[in-house]
């Protein structure tokens, strides 16, 4: 029987996907491993799985195993945790997957970019079940579709690897891959303080997100979950600043979404103004305070 | 202790590469064929594991045609004991792959399997996780620190917020994110100095079936260049013109 399943990490990445889920056109549930999850979206269950936290990916899998066991089609928001996890679960399963869904022709039909982006492949399923993790910024949100029944679950989960430490960041900045304005700083933005005070007072400013280059964050300016691009935060603001960036294949692959993008770079040569829609040729150290000051008018 | 490392050659990550203009595969004439960076980062961890313990052994292993023996070449002259070529032209997808692997993890009995988080060509993300779910053994993916004591190892992974530390029991699966470590370079002599190391040529032991096809691949819809603007209220005129503001 095909049926979706959309598992939701978040609360709000079940909604983030109900485009998708309309767009494949199966019925579907939801599984809400953090127990809020929009009730309006046209799935008929909604399954809610109380967990204080994510537990390892191994011990994950399995407990969620026997649940996705009567859906032909799993996914996910695309992101690093639901790449730990449903790849393991596609393992588990003996199914197949497809990475970075970002468009679909029909249920075992889907478009994912390759190669860093330079290639957009039409893969074809040729088992089931497919899981998939899906970028949502290709699949518009329906309007609300009627409401879900919903139950509660309990898993079991027993992980040989155990969580000793772990660090988020967050704070009050929006999510990178949700926020409707991002500003991201490169290579010559000298340090954390400087970066945090040029890049995230602009971010802050517009009420937006902050990203960064591998080349920022490799070097300490940036810590890592700010990382855009092909390895990193794949993201699709209204609005995305790019400062002191040159645009290598690998940082476009997570911006070319973006609605306007708008880089500020001294060289007038830069790669980068081959794909910005405002291209400013100028000193980000002197723009971005100029920008700042005349935004406060 | 022993380390595994799969690498596979993939087409050069900095390479403008395009799709051939019948979408049945990619234009690969005048590209240059690399390690996957993921996967030298894997093995320079190996390597600088071997060097903190001399009692780590170091296989590499690829799945491919012939022309794969220059990555593990590459992988010997970065300082890899042994390397294995399991030689055939199928198509193997990550599944297969980790169908593959799993059979050679059997014989081998590696304490660890360190490979890279993603190959740069088909971006899948998805051999090691499915490796370690056939196995059962335990996964940490994204690492950016391995320290290895005794039959555990305690790995620091990237995750979409910040960081987190697991310890796994061993044998386990580990995957390489970028900020691990930045290999080092290795010089045209250093890998033909590596020619005399060993390297066992085999067939594959399994036979794919794909769980999934490229039946097309085209050139994304491109972003067209917009305009350069002259100064900063230009920038904000044009902003406000956009509704972006
Ligand atoms: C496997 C792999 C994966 C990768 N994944 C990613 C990824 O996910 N994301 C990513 O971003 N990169 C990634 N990269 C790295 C990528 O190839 C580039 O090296 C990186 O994006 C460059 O970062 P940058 O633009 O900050 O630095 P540079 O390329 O050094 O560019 C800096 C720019 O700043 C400009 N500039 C300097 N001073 C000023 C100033 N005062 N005012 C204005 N402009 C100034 C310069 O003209 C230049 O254009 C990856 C690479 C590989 C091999
Ligand atoms: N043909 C191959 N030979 C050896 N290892 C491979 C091969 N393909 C993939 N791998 C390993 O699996 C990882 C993830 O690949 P993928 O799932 O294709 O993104 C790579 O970084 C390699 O370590």
């Amino acid at each position: 029987m095909s049926r979706l399943l959309l598992i939701a990490f978040q609360g709000h990445e079940a909604e983030q996907l109900s485009g998708f889920a309309q767009k494949l056109g199966l019925p579907y549930d939801v599984l809400s491993l953090d127990s809020k999850a929009a009730l309006d979206l046209g799935a008929d269950l909604v399954i809610q799985v109380a967990l204080s936290d994510i537990p390892p990916a191994d011990g994950l899998a399995k407990g969620l195993q026997p649940i996705v066991a009567p859906y032909s089609h799993i996914a996910a928001v695309s992101n690093m945790a639901t790449k730990d996890v449903l790849a393991r679960l596609a393992g588990l399963c003996d199914g197949s997957m497809v990475t970075d869904a970002v468009d679909l022709d029909s249920p075992t039909l889907f478009k994912r970019p390759m190669v860093a982006g330079s290639v957009i492949a039409t893969v074809k399923v040729l088992a089931l079940p497919v899981f998939l993790t899906v970028r949502p910024a290709g699949f518009p949100k329906p309007a609300k579709q009627g409401t879900s029944q919903t139950s509660q679950v309990s898993l079991v989960l027993k992980s040989k690897a155990s969580r000793i430490d772990s660090t988020s960041r967050g704070g009050a900045r929006p999510d990178l891959s949700q926020a409707k304005v991002v500003v991201s700083g490169g290579r010559p933005l000298k340090d954390a303080a400087t970066f945090e005070q040029v890049i995230g007072g602009l971010a802050d400013q517009l009420g937006g997100a902050v990203g960064a280059t591998r080349a920022a964050v490799d070097s300490g300016i940036a810590p890592n979950e700010l990382q855009v691009g092909q390895t990193g935060k794949i993201v699709a603001p209204d609005l995305y600043i790019a400062a002191g960036i040159s645009g290598s294949t690998q940082h476009m692959a997570g911006i070319k979404d973006s609605k306007t993008i708008v880089a500020i770079n001294k060289d007038p040569d830069a790669p980068i103004f081959e794909f910005a829609d405002l291209g400013l040729v100028a000193d980000l150290y002197q723009a971005i305070p100029e920008l700042r000051e005349k935004l406060g008018k | 202790m022993k380390i595994l490392v799969p690498v596979k050659r993939v087409v050069d990550p900095y390479a403008k590469v395009r799709p051939l203009p019948d979408g049945s595969g990619l234009d690969l004439g005048n590209v240059k064929f690399e390690i996957n960076p993921f996967d030298e980062i894997a093995v320079e961890e190996a390597v600088r594991q071997k060097e903190k313990d001399p009692s780590v052994e170091i296989t590499v292993v690829s799945i491919g045609t012939a022309e794969c023996e220059d990555q593990l070449r590459k992988a010997l002259a970065i300082g890899a004991d042994k390397a294995i070529l399991i030689e055939t032209t199928a198509v193997f997808d990550s599944p297969g792959i980790a169908g593959e692997l799993a059979e050679l993890a059997k014989e081998l009995s590696p304490d660890i399997i360190l490979m890279g988080k993603q190959a740069t060509d088909d971006d899948c993300n998805q051999a090691a996780q499915m490796l370690a779910a056939k196995l059962d053994w335990p996964q940490a993916t994204f690492a950016s620190k391995v320290v290895l004591s005794g039959q555990s190892a305690s790995v620091t992974r990237e995750t979409d917020s910040g960081e987190e530390t697991l310890q796994l029991p061993l044998p386990a699966v580990i995957t390489s994110d970028l900020r691990l470590n930045e290999p080092r370079y290795i010089a045209l002599p250093g890998i033909i100095k590596a020619r005399s190391k060993p390297l066992d040529r085999r067939p594959a032991k399994t036979s794919p079936s794909p769980k999934t096809r490229i039946a097309f691949m085209e050139t994304p819809a491109a972003r067209s260049a917009g305009r350069k603007i002259a100064n900063v209220d230009e920038l904000l005129s044009a902003l406000k013109e956009r509704g972006a503001l």
